[in-house]
């Protein structure tokens, strides 16, 4: 069996890997990221697109801040705009207590300059007039926008092999060890031996975890998503609303993409499918939403793999159980957007011990007690 | 025991003869009006042609499919106008759309017959109105009286190119041209094994003969080059005849077709594997000899589980039946299995000398210009395709999925049912690699298009 | 494209419009063969090639012959029968 020495072993090559792959490689850190599949194809690649700081767990608002630095010079960084587009991201109330949420969201953004405007019945129905009547007020985070997923992590992942990374596609982690100084991670095709193992496993983040006794409640997340024929484009904003039981967005192609409830899954195949019934839900919701795109057809569906954490933020940040393994993990539907900072943050714990960016209530301690924190150099 | 047969082809009527002999009243699901698949399919009413003019020499196998489907409507539920759209094979369920409304229909066992289409190579002018496929200038006639356009040329290779130049010769609108991209010595070479073909074989001589006969003009070992026109009319068409010359012939309408694909969506759907078939190079379900899968309660029949043709479909539905009525702890008759069985052994040996005498022009597909339209619905050229079997910013697709992923051809309309076997081709020939090795573009929900507006008004069905 | 009528050819007429333009087709042709045997010369364009199409299949498989029909919402031209008095738009 091969042996392969490296710095830093990367598991799972969805945005938080590559891009972690990625910015290690910017600095001259050697790493090998290992894929059980093809990079970006679980939730990463095949989610709805959106790329949102509004709605925002507070905690995740100054890493989304960071990712919208980074989304903004995509181009510069990996050669692509994976079709990000700044379209404003409008989330819509139907009921009075919806708007209450809306509201109440405004000084959420306040204390972390987060861009947000509140938009009454009568302007919201003026601006956006193929708005159902169901819609009562909205808030629009002007910077906000959406991607097209199937783009961004490989083009991640070429512009982190451009910068010297090795990234092993279709190898599976079967086991994972820690002999008090060095990881060692066995695939089929051969052992790999580092001295930081970097966990950015999606659902999978669980099992790694596991494997150094760390348990963590992680379940799979299978968002239902499907897309509709072309139709004119008149929808600029992305459309949430409060409760997220719908979404959808228009591409300037025309196509509409909808999402709305879940899935389902079996993460040991890996395989997922969306469900009939979940899709003619978000297929009515829509329409209530906008009812002018009624008359559209849906063309296709489908379904992927992410990991869902019970509070629905994700574990970032160091074990606490074995020195130098880093977990980002979990990231319960809406990692989409912060993908290319995490790869920023995990490279400066590598690299320089420490990152700006507040991680405590990302902690994996929250679900396996506070025990003693290993030292990480 | 709640059975329900997904087409109502030659395949699908046999198979429901046997299910309903049996004593079953299964639910019976046909997305056409009325059910004799598309080889046998009818005119609508008022329309007065016979047998033996829709038919020709086939009229006695279509005329005895048809009473066998008029006798059973009755005996099943028949649900024509119905498209099944999805299948979860987990909790057994079919998703269905039927005039505007859905509804969700539970089984124990079920068995898909879901047929086949026209397998096509795209070449530069496909797209403009006046292009059809050789099945839809079949259906054209057969279902509506017309013709394609006043001077029709037929391109391609198989069957039913020569079948469609004799239809549309007895129907008084000789072909301009056949241009057959299978060579005649070709051709030729494998007249022998197909012997064994009989009827088959004869009649297809029979076809190949009288339209020679009728001085059509007949090209064979061609290459289609490009349909010229403009706005919505076809002009000419331009080609490389055997032996090297470019020759044009001029023309308002264009059918072109190169064998059949099977339309295995919902087989895909409910999870049954699929491999690549060398003989007829195209990716098939795998089935069992008598029609069962490896998954639990599905069964294929006909030609969407595999191109072998309208009787072997007649006869592989019926074996499919009776394979799920024995999986049901019924006595099923022993003699007719062992003749089914005996039958379509010998026919799937015809079918695969068959596929060779005719094969796929693999590079035709593979030489198709750079700005030729390969996916017709997301207008993706060929030239789009190789760029990401080559170094884009994605980095290289490594497989069709990931080439649709990164380039959006298939993701439309269709689903990739037309572009899908050029595609592949061409993303082989970019990336270096077998066209078995790159993959087939996976099926997704819906099987076709459904509207969104259907989802308000759902129908409560057991 | 123009269809070309060859058999079957004493039917009742029928009258639809296309965009507004008039039609004459017979009863029991598809929405498809009413307007291709009637003149329309293409249905609706594709938008991403922004060019003309009119179907290409005719048995519901290649999806490029979806056109409004009023009362019915989006259609397969090839999958609908015309009827008098049909209102058909280009989508």
């Amino acid at each position: 069996m091969s042996l392969t020495e490296t710095q830093v072993l990367i598991i799972g090559a969805g945005g938080a890997g590559t891009s972690a792959a990625l910015h290690l490689a910017q600095r001259n850190i050697p790493c090998v990221l290992l894929e059980r599949g093809l990079v970006g194809g679980q939730a990463s690649g095949v989610n709805y697109g959106g790329v949102r700081q509004q709605g925002r767990h507070p905690a995740e608002l100054p890493i989304a801040r960071r990712a919208m630095t980074l989304w903004q010079r995509l181009t510069e960084i990996v050669g692509t705009d994976a079709e990000f587009t700044v379209s404003g991201h409008l989330k819509l109330a139907r009921t009075l207590e919806e708007e209450a949420e809306l509201v109440a969201y405004l000084d959420v953004a306040r204390e972390h300059d987060l861009p947000l405007r509140l938009v009454g019945r009568n302007a919201l129905h003026e601006d956006y007039p193929w708005l159902g009547p169901k819609v009562i007020a909205g808030s629009l985070a002007p910077e906000d926008g959406a991607a097209n997923p199937r783009l961004l992590v490989p083009a991640l992942a070429r512009a982190a092999r451009d910068a010297g990374a090795d990234i092993r596609e279709n190898t599976r982690a079967r086991a994972l060890r820690f002999d008090g100084e060095m990881f060692e991670v066995e695939t089929e095709y051969g052992l790999y031996r580092a001295r930081w193992l970097l966990n950015t496993a999606g659902f999978w983040g669980g099992a790694v975890a596991e494997a150094f006794g760390e348990s963590v409640p992680v379940s799979p997340l299978n968002p239902n998503m499907m897309v509709t024929e072309p139709m004119r484009y008149f929808i600029q904003p992305n459309l949430g609303v409060v409760g997220g039981n719908v979404y959808l967005r228009q591409i300037p192609r025309g196509n509409i993409i909808i999402g709305g409830g879940y899935g389902v899954s079996d993460p040991a195949v890996p395989w997922s499918r969306p469900r009939a019934d979940e899709t003619r839900a978000a297929m009515a919701l829509a329409a209530e939403l906008v009812p002018e795109i009624a008359g559209a057809c849906v063309i296709r569906s489908w379904s992927g793999i992410d990991g869902q954490m019970p509070d629905h933020i994700p574990v970032i940040g160091p074990s606490r159980t074995t020195p130098c393994l880093l977990h980002a993990f979990g990231f319960s539907g809406h990692g989409f957007q912060l993908g290319p900072a995490i790869g920023a943050i995990l490279s400066e714990l590598v690299a320089d011990g420490h990152t700006d960016v507040p991680l405590e209530a990302f902690d994996i301690a929250r679900w396996t007690g506070p025990a003693e924190r290993p030292d990480h150099p | 025991m709640r059975t329900i047969v997904v087409g109502a082809g030659p395949a699908g009527v046999r198979a429901v003869e046997q299910l309903v002999t049996a004593g079953l009243r299964p639910v019976w699901i046909d997305e056409a009006p009325d059910g004799g698949g598309r080889i046998y399919q009818r005119p609508p009413l008022g329309l007065t042609r016979d047998h033996r003019q829709l038919y020709g020499m086939e009229a006695g196998r279509a005329r005895a499919v048809h009473d066998t489907l008029d006798a059973l409507k009755s005996r099943t539920d028949w649900r024509p106008n119905t498209l099944v759209w999805h299948i979860d094979p987990h909790n057994r369920t079919l998703e269905t759309l039927c005039a505007g409304q859905q509804a969700t229909l539970t089984y124990d066992n079920a068995i898909l017959c879901t047929g086949a289409m026209d397998r096509v190579i795209p070449l530069p002018g496909w797209t403009r109105p006046g292009v059809t496929t050789l099945g839809g200038a079949q259906i054209a006639l057969k279902a509506q009286g017309c013709a394609i356009g006043q001077h029709v040329a037929l391109v391609g290779t198989g069957p039913l190119l020569w079948l469609l130049a004799y239809q549309y010769l007895k129907n008084g609108a000789r072909p301009v041209a056949v241009i057959d991209t299978t060579s005649f010595a070709h051709k030729a070479r494998h007249a022998a094994a197909l012997l064994p073909g009989g009827t088959v074989f004869w009649k297809g001589l029979w076809y190949m003969a009288a339209v020679r006969a009728a001085g059509t003009p007949v090209f064979e070992g061609a290459r289609p080059v490009a349909i010229t026109g403009s706005g919505d009319e076809v002009k000419a068409i331009t080609f490389k005849t055997a032996s090297g010359a470019t020759r044009q012939i001029t023309c308002d309408a264009v059918a072109l077709g190169w064998g059949l694909k099977p339309e295995a969506q919902l087989a895909d759907l409910a999870g049954v594997p699929f491999h690549f078939d060398e003989p007829q190079h195209n990716w098939v379900p795998e089935k069992d000899a008598t029609g069962r899968t490896k998954v639990p309660a599905i069964y294929l029949a006909g030609d969407g589980a595999g191109i072998a043709g309208a009787d072997a479909a007649e006869m592989a539905g019926a074996r499919a039946a009776l394979a799920l009525l024995e999986d049901a702890g019924r006595t099923v008759p022993g003699p007719l299995t062992a003749t089914l069985d005996g039958a379509l052994a010998r026919l799937s040996g015809f079918r695969a000398t068959l596929e060779r005498a005719f094969p796929f022009p693999a590079d035709l597909a593979r030489a198709m210009p750079d700005d030729t339209l390969v996916c017709r619905c997301e207008a993706i050229s060929a030239g789009d395709l190789r760029a990401v079997g080559g170094r884009p910013a994605t980095g290289a697709a490594p497989e069709l999925n990931r080439a649709k992923a990164f380039t959006r051809l298939g993701m439309g309309r269709c689903q990739g049912r037309v572009c899908g076997p050029a595609g592949a081709e061409i993303l082989a020939t970019a990336l270096g690699r077998d066209v078995a090795a790159i993959g087939r573009l996976r099926g997704q929900p819906p099987v076709k298009p459904v509207p969104l507006a259907s989802a308000t008004v759902q129908e409560a069905a057991e | 494209m123009r269809l070309k009528r060859l058999r079957d050819l004493d039917r009742p007429q029928i009258n639809l419009t296309l965009d507004s333009t008039p039609v004459q087709a017979l009863t029991g042709d598809t929405v498809l063969t009413a307007l291709l045997a009637g003149g329309a010369g293409a249905l609706s364009p594709n938008i991403f090639a922004q060019e003309p199409r009119a179907g290409f299949c005719h048995m519901a498989a290649c999806q490029d012959c979806w056109v409004m029909v009023e009362g019915l919402g989006r259609v397969r031209a090839c999958a609908t029968q015309a009827a008098d008095g049909m209102v058909v738009r280009r989508l």
